[in-house]
């Protein structure tokens, strides 16, 4: 099969002699650095245990409906175990996991910047999320909580005595993390371009994550003030969400789906910044309709503030505003599907490879399409009411946030790895590994589409038998799945002794990125670069000198 | 040699001038240091307006649906008070641009009495603050705490319209959210006057006369942020229909 991918000759190359991972060694080194480099690892190896964690969960979850009755799990178990799966997943996994990783690592590279713009605060920010992770943890060793991951009130304000207000800190300590990483890209993109990096010519994985740092900055505080709000209600009591005090609980929903709707952009718009570099390098074109593409995101950005009731569409809230948010709800997919076809006509008459990323990335556009699309039936209002709260809607998330936001962040890994380690990942188990969890993906969640159409509600043990077969399917998925996201966590550690030196570019790849050594000197670049060319310029790569020296040493 | 000399000393100087030991390494040129930490405090300030915005959004909607109880709730408490502290807060600001001004004018002795006096109008705020809500902890009025509508249910004042009770009930959410916002901004300045103790002691060894005003600067904004707070809480907490 071609490829692009053309590495040194093995028998003589040889990792740079200084980068920055042997900068300085020790376990100081690393935990009170203020390189972007760094953090974006630690970060890699902190999110990577939650997500295990979380996948422990899931896994517990889908074992538990293998059969109709409550058997595995006791009722209130099972209560704990999908609301930490959730809680865990969303706020200490995807939340974090493109921006903080992958981002964190590119974005200073990419516009040919030496550092992100507030470097400590950077560490900060990884600092505040472990506290929330362990915050998390310890609620979980002391009896977890089992409101499900949105905190709905008045179940979890009166009616519960789980660790409510643990697991209200430990989001709220994540969440400034959140906030700071966002605040911390804006300005870096905005103040730390390199001369003749005009926004124009930033990489279109640069403009998705302005766009999420706008959704960060401006949601995440909307969150915080009411996780507070819920503390102080079991705490305190003071009634704001109390109806027997005059409160009302439907404002709670107001403040909480305010920022978790667009948190969920948050979480896809990372995403779909790898699929344009990703797609781009793959199939040796520069992205088709550029400018649009860009926008878009923006728009993603701004329309993402403007839906949030239509999770709310079966409290009692008003005829007309439901049929206004059902609109705008229908107006996000417009920018979304802007963006898969410019993808698709980038695709057309490029020189296509089938490397792993493009594999994931392949995953990526199938699987956010249909949970684009069953997005759009959820909006409907006739249909939102019969499909609320079934396993159509669980079916519908997860199509989005692990057949898109999951598929995109491994084809990231994969993509950078050799940027990131300076050594390539095995190819061949890396096909297999997307194929798997491609196929484990269907498997698990298409089913649920149907399970959900008929009836059955999420957040239940117990089943009845009818939709037994249905469920078996989806848990002989998962275990397709498990494995599928198990190799890359053999393999990936095993490339860092074994893998092949991979050389500068070995994708042949236009970024900024690429055009310096594999793994990054600790200050990114010799002398800050000046752009004088497009972003995906390949003509420019391909005339550009051959023998420039890119190693120190 | 001599001129040799001298030659060296300019070139050093040049280099301490652009690049001055406060600049940081990441950044090419001074002035790209002082754009980015300026918009990283605007942007903080944008995410604050989005932390309070929530809590503005619950007192609109309740106090739309209970006017009458927060009224009431609001006539309760003292407008000489409030008045008294927006005007401390308001010359602190003032206080505090005048620091800032100091610094740029590389002026240290007006530079630490000006945060000084600064820091004491933040603390007198404090106090005036601390002293009102006991005020409202001995008239029950403390939701949560032994909570009492007996106030409004039967008014002490003549003048004062009595409630029903059911809608006096609701008096205890006016004060809830006045605890939360009132606190919220108690805290915001509790962590200011802590920034400006340890900012007031770098002054005092120079850090902020020698060309380095972001900090005093940055925390400017950030004051003069937490003072705007005040002046949107002052009117919603203080003024609703006082002279109706």
């Amino acid at each position: 099969m071609s490829t692009i991918l053309s590495l040194p000759d093995q028998t003589t190359a040889k990792l740079p002699r200084k980068h920055f991972l042997n900068q300085e060694y020790g376990l100081r080194s690393w935990l009170l650095t203020s390189d972007h480099k760094r953090i974006a690892i630690l970060y890699l190896c902190s999110i990577t245990f939650f997500f295990v964690i979380g996948g422990v969960l899931a896994g517990l979850i889908r074992l538990e409906l293998l059969t109709p009755a409550s058997d595995l799990l006791a009722t209130d178990t099972y209560d704990k175990v999908f609301s930490m799966h959730g809680l865990i997943m969303i706020f200490f996994f995807l939340l974090p996991s493109v921006p903080a990783t992958i981002g964190n690592f590119l974005i200073p590279l990419m516009i040919g910047a030496r550092d992100v713009a507030f470097p400590k605060i950077n560490l900060l920010s990884w600092y505040l999320f472990v506290t929330g992770g362990m915050v998390m943890l310890a609620m979980m060793v002391l009896g977890g909580v089992d409101t499900g991951w949105t905190f709905t009130v008045p179940l979890s304000t009166h009616f519960l005595n789980t660790n409510v207000v643990a697991a209200a800190t430990g989001v709220f300590i994540a969440g400034f993390s959140t906030i700071l990483t966002g605040l911390n890209f804006l300005v870096t993109i905005h103040r730390m371009r390199c001369p003749g990096m005009t926004w124009f010519r930033l990489p279109l994985f640069i403009w998705g994550h302005y766009a999420t740092a706008i959704l960060q900055i401006l949601g995440t505080p909307v969150l915080a003030i009411s996780l507070v709000l819920i503390i102080l209600e079991r705490t305190l009591n003071i009634g704001v969400f109390d109806p027997t005090k005059g409160g009302d609980p439907l404002l709670f929903q107001h403040l909480f789906w305010f920022y978790s709707h667009p948190a969920v952009y948050v979480m896809i718009l990372p995403g779909m910044a790898v699929m344009s570099e990703v797609i781009s390098t793959f199939s040796r074109k520069r992205v088709f309709g550029y400018t649009a593409v860009a926008f878009s995101s923006v728009a993603i950005a701004v329309f993402a503030f403007f839906v949030w009731e239509h999770h709310m569409f079966i409290m009692g809230v008003s005829q007309y505003s439901a049929l206004v948010f059902s609109l705008l709800s229908m107006l996000v997919a417009v920018p979304s599907a802007i963006k898969v076809f410019n993808w698709s006509m980038t695709l057309y008459k490029g020189s296509i490879t089938f490397e792993a990323p493009m594999l994931y990335a392949f995953g990526f556009i199938g699987l956010f399409t249909i949970g684009g699309m069953t997005g759009i039936m959820l909006a409907t209002l006739g249909m939102d009411i019969h499909l609320t709260e079934t396993y159509f809607v669980v079916a519908h998330f997860h199509f989005v946030m692990v057949g898109g936001m999951l598929m995109a962040y491994m084809a990231g890994i994969h993509f950078w790895w050799p940027k990131i380690t300076g050594r390539m990942y095995p190819e061949t188990m890396s096909q297999v590994a997307a194929m798997m969890t491609f196929i484990g993906f269907i498997v698990t969640f298409f089913p649920q589409f149907i399970l959900g159409y008929l009836g059955m509600p999420r957040r239940y043990a117990a089943y009845p038998a009818d939709f037994q077969v249905l469920n078996v399917f989806s848990t002989a998925g998962a275990s397709v799945l498990g494995i599928g996201y198990l190799l890359p966590m053999l393999y990936l550690p095993w490339s860092l002794v074994y893998g092949k030196i991979a050389g500068d570019n070995p994708w042949q790849a236009t970024g900024l990125e690429w055009q310096i050594q594999s793994p990054p000197l600790t200050e990114n670049f010799i002398e800050i670069p000046i752009m004088d060319h497009e972003a995906y310029d390949y003509d420019w790569l391909a005339n550009k000198t051959r023998h420039e020296v890119q190693t120190v040493g | 040699m001599d001129s040799q000399v001298t030659a060296t000393v300019t070139q050093e100087d040049e280099m301490r001038a652009t690049h001055p030991p406060f600049m940081k390494h990441h950044f090419a040129t001074l002035s790209q240091q002082r754009e980015t930490a300026s918009m990283g405090m605007w942007v903080f300030l944008m995410t604050e307006i989005m932390f309070f915005g929530g809590l503005f959004c619950a007192y609109l909607i309740f106090r739309n649906w209970y006017l009458p109880a927060f009224s009431a709730g609001s006539n309760a408490l003292s407008v000489v008070f409030g008045t008294t502290m927006t005007a401390i807060l308001i010359l602190s600001s003032f206080t505090m641009a005048m620091a800032v001004y100091s610094a740029q004018m590389r002026r240290k002795r007006p530079l630490v009495a000006f945060m000084f006096i600064t820091l004491i109008l933040g603390l007198v705020f404090l106090t005036i603050k601390g002293v009102e809500w006991h005020g409202e902890y001995v008239e029950h009025h403390v939701p949560g705490m032994d909570f009492s509508i007996q106030a409004f249910v039967h008014p002490t004042n003549p003048k004062a319209v009595p409630l029903a009770p059911d809608m006096a009930e609701k008096s205890q959410l006016f004060f809830s959210l006045y605890f939360l916002m009132t606190g919220m901004h108690a805290l915001h300045m509790i962590i200011g006057i802590s920034v400006l103790c340890f900012l007031l002691w770098k002054a005092t060894k120079n850090a902020y006369t020698e060309g380095h005003v972001m900090p005093i600067e940055n925390f400017g904004l950030y004051w003069h942020f937490v003072d705007i707070i005040w002046i949107f809480l002052f009117p919603l907490l203080y003024l609703i229909s006082r002279y109706r």
